[in-house]
């Protein structure tokens, strides 16, 4: 089947079989390896994506059940050649270790601080719950998502 | 204390980023924008996929496999047999405590998931979908899922494959002194004893095992890219298991999602992947799925642990009588130095000043998965440490004394080091006291029984744990220390580029530890060149010095040192380049990060960027050009880092539910390079150490199967229950280690599920409850709290 999808602004196509997965027609069809693939349950959110701006689990949706949507990756978070804030407080708080979870991380905490510009910590804490993480102890994710949070507003007063 | 030259943090500017420096991670820019290179992203062109069918059943014959229909789906271009591999003497494979293993399964199938044939086709979906088309025939057998069954007389023989093997005893093994601890015991006012399971549990790293095996049939060269985290010592291995020159072979370590040890044994999926790629001449990819990795590969811990402590009424500890049944699986598969059949479990004596231990292990074959892999741990170190914690806790109770001051009473005094334990361990430095202190502090112990007081008028049961651990780490010394004959030493190679740039190549792997910061730091340190102008390559076989690979908390200790040595020898190369272009003599150059300057003319001084650049443009006549070097490091000893870590818990007596109220750790791991990474792993460790006390398990049901064999039944805490922690340290940097390091990454693992459980346990004393297995559910506790009401 022909699908049609807006991944990080730009359209692909491509040709699947009706039961591909999503988190496999991006990193097999669309080369973008950033999306990883942890576990078999949708437990780990490894895969997390945004589509239309909300975070899905790409290893629990079809490539066809994403034809005409809109998708954001961890490729298409660096915008005019500078990090997005949410990727320079990770960076900044070693909010990532072995780094496998941290794409999914980060999209998950974009779309938290895009519907909440000043989260308390357990609203971090519970927007995070859907993901695994096996190295940081979340503790340093958290201090990241706060550390994006607060340069977003520095930067738009 | 004494301390070597070097203990002491240099004082480099921010700038170079030496020794202490919370410099940010090099390797983040790429992870932050989805550039890491993990082994699912390698497609190499004309891959094919393997995929692996495992065995429903636990103990069955194999009677026959028709894989023929199999073999006629489309896009399937082979299905590879216990009996094809066989045929190249490839059926059985050694695992690194000198047992075999089947690769795939020829007679009988031993466990379940076990591997038992393997689909070859153009794509992941394909194989998957052929391996329903495999009809296989089992003759089913009994399975033996108790250890203690497996060694009774009458239990079924599992290991009828080895030539003299009547039972299913796995290895026998003793350390310390029998008639010293009985006459210590027999001198003792009291015994203290504690029965406890330290349950199976997985790495489960988020990464699975994988890789790609490229064997080029006209060249004979083999490419294998594998989830390794010792990449050199799996080529040698591989090298003699498959007699394929070792020259022709290339192990590279791309980047790992997490390793915990869970990446250090050699698989059935990397064997089978590399015989179906020589055969068939195209490159062959291995990726498993979650299910797979918990049920079939690198399990950790399962020890039935009974323990005995000899005590004075005035809380004088005596000796420690430890007697214990490993289930190790249906293979012994557990990767630990051959010398330690239990791994370093011996180390149980912990932090305290005693004469006598005697500690007896016995390994017992089940229907189970092999494994025995060090979970994030110096090997079986988290058992031992979890064993004494929790014995010293209870013998609190028993006489009376508060835990912190028992412990106080008994701890190896800081002028007492080095310390020769009971059972062979010489620790190099520690003060234990002042670790403890600092966490009571904290908590502001003092106040506690109020605390909890209080929380009773609320109908809530609060308990404090506490932990003083003691670790062996960093294998280690070539005498004692090796794997699979291996000698654990490790190496770094160091090259300074004209333009003053270096590259250091160690035998080490990271799997997240942030090794291309923390080495860069200290070279930057040794030599002055900032640490953003250091390159750091691990993993690559063809282009990086022998070693034997990262865990066990091993880098700092050997290829760390090794760094420091070779940046060293470099720097004295580079004060005989300096003196000439300074034209002084070298004993008149006095050494200032990054530069040489002329003793008493501060004005008159060369750069190391001016040096190196000397070192292939202008060095003195007879000196050998260049500025590089190779070191290969054989530790004096093991490190011995330490710490206190106090938990004040809270336990809902309806319930059962607890949750932690605070969580102390004070961690003591010598000199700390980068403190922002330590810190990072400590906070990774104590999660994991609450997942294992809380959360984590993988047991099975009387049939043999596996429960906990995916992440809806095996529970990981997510950052909803993971608790929030407090850290705070000591120094007491290793004498022996260059520069006073010591390794962190596992302390916090090995440390905490002790505290943990200690402080749920003091929660429920007064019930007069003083075990609960773990992980310590809501269900156990509430069990628990009802038997101990209808007792009394």
């Amino acid at each position: 089947m022909q699908v049609t999808v807006t991944v990080n602004g730009v359209e692909r196509n491509g040709d699947v079989e009706p039961r591909m997965l999503l988190v496999h027609f991006l990193r097999t069809t669309l080369d973008l390896t950033g999306t990883h693939v942890g576990c078999d349950t949708s437990n780990c959110g490894a895969c997390t994506v945004l589509l239309d701006g909300k975070p899905v689990k790409s290893c629990t949706m079809f490539a066809v059940q994403a034809n005409r949507r809109s998708i954001t990756t961890v490729e298409g978070l660096k915008q005019d050649g500078q990090l997005d804030p949410i990727q320079q407080g990770f960076k900044e708080m070693h909010g990532l270790q072995c780094g496998f979870c941290t794409p999914a991380m980060m999209l998950v905490s974009k779309a938290l601080l895009d519907r909440d510009s000043d989260p308390e910590e357990d609203d971090i804490r519970w927007a995070l719950s859907g993901n695994l993480c096996r190295c940081t102890g979340y503790v340093n994710i958290v201090k990241a998502v706060q550390w994006a949070a607060n340069e977003m507003q520095r930067a738009t007063p | 204390m004494t301390t070597t030259e070097g203990n002491a943090p240099s004082a480099t500017t921010p700038e170079i980023g030496g020794v202490g420096h919370s410099v940010r991670r090099k390797e983040d820019d790429r992870f932050v924008q989805g550039g890491g290179q993990y082994l699912e992203d390698i497609t190499l062109p004309g891959m094919l996929h393997l995929a692996l069918l495992r065995s429903p059943l636990p103990h069955a014959r194999v009677v026959k496999i028709d894989a023929s229909a199999a073999e006629q789906l489309p896009g399937v271009v082979a299905v590879v047999t216990g009996e094809a591999l066989a045929a190249h003497d490839l059926a059985w494979m050694p695992t690194l405590s000198g047992d075999t293993q089947a690769v795939l399964a020829t007679d009988k199938v031993r466990f379940q998931g076990q591997e038992v044939a393997g689909v070859v086709a153009e794509s992941p979906y394909i194989a998957w979908d052929a391996l329903e088309l495999i009809d296989v025939e089992y003759d089913p057998l009994p399975p033996v899922v108790d250890p203690k069954r497996a060694l009774e007389a009458d239990a079924p023989l599992i290991r009828d494959d080895k030539e003299g093997q009547t039972d299913n005893s796995c290895y026998q093994w003793e350390a310390g002194d029998k008639a010293a601890t009985d006459q210590a015991f027999a001198e003792a006012d009291t015994v203290v004893s504690l029965d406890t399971h330290y349950p199976r549990s997985h790495p489960a790293p988020l990464e699975t095992c994988g890789c790609v095996a490229d064997l080029n049939p006209v060249t004979g060269q083999a490419t294998i890219y594998m989830t390794s985290q010792a990449p050199h010592a799996i080529r040698t291995l591989f090298a003699m298991v498959a007699g394929l020159p070792e020259e022709n072979i290339r192990v590279v370590s791309p980047d790992i999602g997490g390793g915990f040890g869970n990446k250090v044994p050699i698989y059935p999926g990397y064997v089978v992947a590399t015989a179906a790629s020589l055969l068939i001449g195209r490159p062959v990819k291995w990726i498993e799925s979650r299910s797979e990795n918990l049920i079939s590969t690198g399990f950790a811990r399962d020890y039935h642990m009974h323990a005995d402590l000899a005590l004075r009424r005035d809380g004088t500890m005596l000796g420690l009588r430890v007697n214990m049944v490993s289930d190790n699986g249906a293979f012994y598969a557990d990767a630990q130095p051959s010398k330690f059949r239990a791994g370093l479990f011996h180390v149980v004596t912990g932090s305290y000043d005693y004469p006598a231990a005697h500690v007896v292990t016995q390994g017992a074959y089940t229907n189970k998965a092999p494994g025995g892999v060090a979970y994030r741990c110096s090997f079986r170190i988290t058992e031992a440490s979890y064993l004494i914690e929790r014995l010293v806790q209870n013998a609190a109770y028993e006489l009376g004394i508060d835990p912190a001051v028992l412990r106080m009473k008994n701890f190896i005094r800081p002028e007492q080091f080095p310390y020769h334990t009971p059972t062979g361990f010489v620790y190099d430095s520690g003060d234990y006291g002042a670790a403890l202190q600092k966490a009571l502090d904290h908590v502001a112990y003092a106040g506690i029984a109020q605390e909890k007081e209080e929380a009773r008028k609320e109908g809530k049961l609060v308990g404090v744990g506490i932990a003083s651990f003691t670790e062996a780490v960093g294998a280690g010394p070539s005498k004692d220390y090796d794997i699979a004959g291996l000698k654990m030493f490790d190496s770094a190679e160091l090259r300074v580029h004209p333009t003053g740039k270096a590259i250091l190549k160690l035998g080490t792997k990271s799997q997240g530890q942030g090794h291309e910061t923390t080495y860069a730091q200290i070279v930057a340190n040794e030599l002055g060149i900032p640490a953003s102008d250091i390159a750091v390559r691990e993993g690559d076989t063809d282009d990086t010095p022998y070693g034997l690979g990262t865990y066990a908390s091993r880098s700092t200790p050997t290829s760390g040192a090794a760094a420091v040595v070779i940046a060293r020898k470099l720097r004295e190369k580079a004060r005989t380049i300096a003196a000439h272009l300074l034209e002084a003599s070298e004993e008149d150059l006095d050494w200032e990060p990054g530069r040489f300057v002329v003793k008493g003319a501060p004005d008159r001084g060369v750069t190391i960027q001016d040096v190196a650049l000397a070192a292939y443009t202008n060095f003195p006549d007879g000196t050998e050009p260049g500025l590089e070097g190779v070191h290969y490091y054989d530790p004096p000893n093991l490190t011995y880092p330490f710490g206190s870590y106090v938990v004040v818990v809270e336990v809902d007596e309806e319930t059962g539910v607890w949750s932690v109220r605070r969580m102390i750790a004070v961690d003591d791991c010598g000199v700390r390079i980068n403190p922002m990474i330590v810190e990072g792993q400590i906070c990774g460790g104590l999660a994991e150490g609450f997942a294992m006390s809380a959360m984590q398990y993988i047991t099975f049901d009387e049939d043999g199967n596996c429960i906990g064999s995916n992440f809806m039944d095996y529970l990981i805490p997510t950052a909803w229950e993971t608790p929030r922690f407090e850290l705070d340290e000591t120094v007491t940097p290793s004498p022996h280690h260059p520069i006073g390091a010591k390794g962190v990454g596992e302390s916090a693992t090995v440390g905490s599920p002790a505290a943990y459980v200690n402080a749920v346990i003091d929660a429920l004393a007064p019930f007069g409850i003083r075990n609960i297995d773990m992980p310590v559910t809501p269900a156990r506790v509430w069990e628990a709290m009802r038997e101990a009401k209808a007792g009394t």
